[in-house]
This record gives structure tokens, sequence and C-alpha cells, in this order.
């Protein structure tokens, strides 16, 4: 022991133990307050201390579990409230870091976490209880895959991506583009939380699937950055949060979900899951959503990120139901129901979220709480 | 190393080189690949998913189960 003492010492001794302190808690570049336009009593108390530090801050906090305690129990709909969603997005963003993610001295504050899980206990609950019940497959890995096909083949309602493909007007799409800017600027990384947490097959199988994500090496072919590509090419701004105040809870809700599944040891199998069946939904409709884009005159540059995913994910899916999902399900009986529980979350509130999107267009309304500025300057 | 996956593609894991039948290289943008049996895709050689909705099949169908 005195040997590793004496090697902490060693590297203290290099700067003023005090200097270091302080450097240490002096928040990088970007990671900024949480500026978001409140939605309710919650989201203003919370960006309100967040816009401090916790020894600022905290004080302000000092009734705030109870209050959001009261908000859980009053809400009609916890999945579709816009100041509960709003202040789990934020929270989470402390964790994630980046704009709007706070002094990073806050991301292991005790009221800010008591907030995160009270919280979350009561959305896990609900999306439980509304996720529909089915028969589990056989642990075993092709019977995971199998099932995990069915289900997202099962999955195809009425199709936004037929919608955007044949019908959509250019507004429309820059909507559509703002709709998907809350995860996909992060694309990915929700998932990652899983890695340290996943041992054997699995865990090559998820990171060789994160890899690819994160563009095999080269910081241009980051499926984040190519959406951000699309993005500015539509007159938007690719920087993170930019649209937040646009969206509606229930989009933030499909982003927290991801974030409660990825940052919950206890919720690993429902981020294997939730991986999967995203995955297994996604090369087909990035065709339409590409082809909606070239129909109205979008060159190569803005639809490589529709059609790189057209490519990637026929690749991930395989990866991911059968060597990720399955062989979990094989090696760790246990997470077997939280794997479909993860993939039948994913399916359902996203099928939501692409439902209340169709809908609004349907009655020639938004889908946006308000709409985006800019996004219609961009040359096609 | 190949895995013909069950009613899907090839995946392909390790260096390789494709060709057309003419001879010009083609590019691979990742390392695992996954390579059309179906014949339908849209991005062939590549899968794009296609096999999905033509309920492609690798295997016979199972004997309806009896009772």
């Amino acid at each position: 022991m005195s040997d590793v003492e004496g090697l902490d010492l060693g590297v203290f001794n290099a700067g003023d133990a005090d200097t270091m302190t302080i450097a240490t808690d002096k928040p990088r570049e970007g990671d900024s307050a949480p500026t978001y336009e409140p939605r309710g009593p919650l989201s203003t108390q919370l960006m309100a201390a967040l816009a401090t530090t916790p020894e600022t801050g905290e004080g302000m906090l000092a009734s705030f579990v109870p209050a959001v305690e009261r908000v859980l129990g009053s809400t009609r709909d916890v999945i579709r409230d816009e100041d509960i969603q709003l202040a789990l997005f934020v929270l989470y963003s402390v964790h994630y870091g980046g704009k709007g993610s706070a002094d990073p001295a806050w991301e292991w504050n005790p009221v800010t976490i008591a907030a995160r899980v009270a919280i979350e206990k009561v959305f896990e609950r609900e999306l439980r209880l509304r996720v529909p019940v089915a028969a589990l497959p056989p642990a075993k890995a092709h019977s995971v895959a199998a099932a995990l096909f069915e289900l997202a083949r099962e999955d195809s309602g009425p199709s936004l991506s037929q919608y955007v493909a044949r019908t959509a007007s250019r507004e429309q799409l820059v909507e559509f583009l703002v709709q998907k800017s809350i995860y996909t600027l992060k694309e990915a990384d929700p998932h990652s939380w899983a890695i340290p947490r996943i041992t054997g097959r699995a865990k090559a199988a998820l990171v060789e699937i994160q890899a690819d994500e994160y563009g095999g090496g080269r910081a241009e072919r980051m499926h984040s950055e190519i959406f951000a590509g699309t993005m500015r090419l539509l007159g938007l701004d690719p920087a993170y949060g930019a649209y937040v105040d646009n969206v509606p809870a229930l989009t933030l809700a499909s982003f927290n979900m991801m974030s409660m599944f990825g940052l919950n040891r206890r919720l690993l199998g429902a981020i294997a899951g939730h991986l999967a069946a995203f995955e297994m939904t996604s090369s087909v409709p990035n065709r339409f959503y590409g082809n909606g884009f070239r129909r109205l005159g979008f060159g190569p540059d803005a639809t490589w990120y529709f059609d790189e995913h057209v490519e990637a994910d026929a690749v991930h899916e395989q990866i991911a139901c059968r060597d990720l999902a399955g062989s979990l399900a094989e090696d760790e009986p246990r997470l077997l129901d939280d794997i479909m529980f993860g993939a039948r979350a994913c399916l359902m509130v996203d099928g939501w979220v692409a439902d209340d999107i169709r809908a609004a267009w349907a009655s020639g309304k938004s889908s946006l709480r308000r709409a985006a500025p800019g996004g219609d300057r961009g040359a096609s | 190393m190949i895995v013909a996956c069950p009613d899907g593609p090839l995946l392909v894991r390790g260096e390789v080189d494709i060709f057309s039948t003419t001879g010009e290289e083609i590019q691979q943008n990742r390392k695992t690949i996954a390579l059309c049996r179906c014949g339908v895709s849209t991005i062939k050689p590549f899968c794009d998913g296609s096999h999905k909705l033509v309920n492609f099949r690798t295997e016979p169908p199972e004997p309806e189960a009896t009772t």
C-alpha cells in the first residue's frame, strides 16, 4: 500500500494540490449551463440551479426532490409530461457532458441523483406497464434472434418512412431532421454506457457495432457527424441541443429512455434489446428516408446519412440480434426478460413518436412544439 | 470469416477484396460487411435488409406441427 501512496504523492507533487482541485472542478469549454425554455416548475427550478455551481445552487434545490415526487404523483402521463421529460433530459445531460450539461460537479450531486432516480422509477414502471406482454423465447442465441426479427417484422404500422419517401414537403423534411436531432447528434452514445458492464462475445459484438457507429477510426464518418452535415445542408444548426425547445416531450422521452437503459447497470438487458430493435428497424426505413430527400432534389451529400444506414444497419442488425442480444441471453439467461422488454419498449415509444408526427402532418399541422427557426435556406 | 445468417446475408469479417465482373474494385466502407444473398438488394453486392420484405428463406419451411 505504501508504494501506491508514494506513487500518488509523486503525481500530486507535480502541482499544488489546491490549484489542482480548482482546475479539476472547472467546467470544460462547451460544458455550458442548460438554458432551455422551462416547461413547468421542475425544469424551471432545476435549470436555475444548474446555471450555478453546487456550492451556490444546492440551496436552490432544497425542496426539489419533494417537488419532483409531487409532480410525479399528479401527472396524467409521465411519458408525455413536458416538464418531467425536460427535467430528466437535463439531468442526463449532466452525465453526457457538452452543451447544456452544466458544471461537472453536479454529476454526482446527491440531490440531482435523487431527483433522477425518482423520475426513472416512475418512468420505468410506466414503460413496463405499457409494453405488450408476450411469451419469452428460449434463452438461445438463435431463438432470441428469431424472436427479435419477428417483433421487428410486426412493427410495420402506418409508416413514417413511406410518407417521407412519397409525400413529405421540404418543410416536413426539416421538421423530421429536427425531431431526429435529439438522439442522432449523440448517435450510439446511450448504448456505449453498456460497454464496460458487459462481457465476452456480447461485448465484442457491441464494440463491433459501436466502432462502426463512431466512424471506424475516421471522425468524418461518425454517424452523428454525417447527420450534422445533413442538418447544415437543410439550413439547420447542428449544435447539440439547438432544437430541444422545439420538440415535444415524447421525443425527449424516446432519448431519455435510452439514457435510462444505458446509465443503469440493472437495465443492461434492456439497453441491449433496445439497440437490437433499433438496428433491426433501420435499414429499410432509411432507404425510404433517403428517397424522400432525393425526390425533393437533394444530392448525395444530404442523403449520405440515410444511405450509410441502409448498408451499415443491414450489418448491425445481424450482429445485434444474434451476437449481442442472443449471446447475452444465452450467457446470462436472467437478462432475457429485459432484453425483450428493451426491444419492445424501443418499438413502442418510437412507434408513438412516428404516429404523432404522422397525425400532425395529416391534419396539416407541425409536429413540433414550436416551429424551428431557420431550416429553409438550404440549397437543394 | 464468413457467417451465413439464417434468412439473411453473408456476414464477412476480415480483409477481402471485392471486384465487379469487369475487374473494378468495389469500395468497402466498413470492417464487417454483409453480402446480399436474396438477390433483391438495391446496393448489391451489399445487403440492404430487403430480404425481410420478400420473406427470403435459407432453410425449407419447418413442417406443420402436429398435435
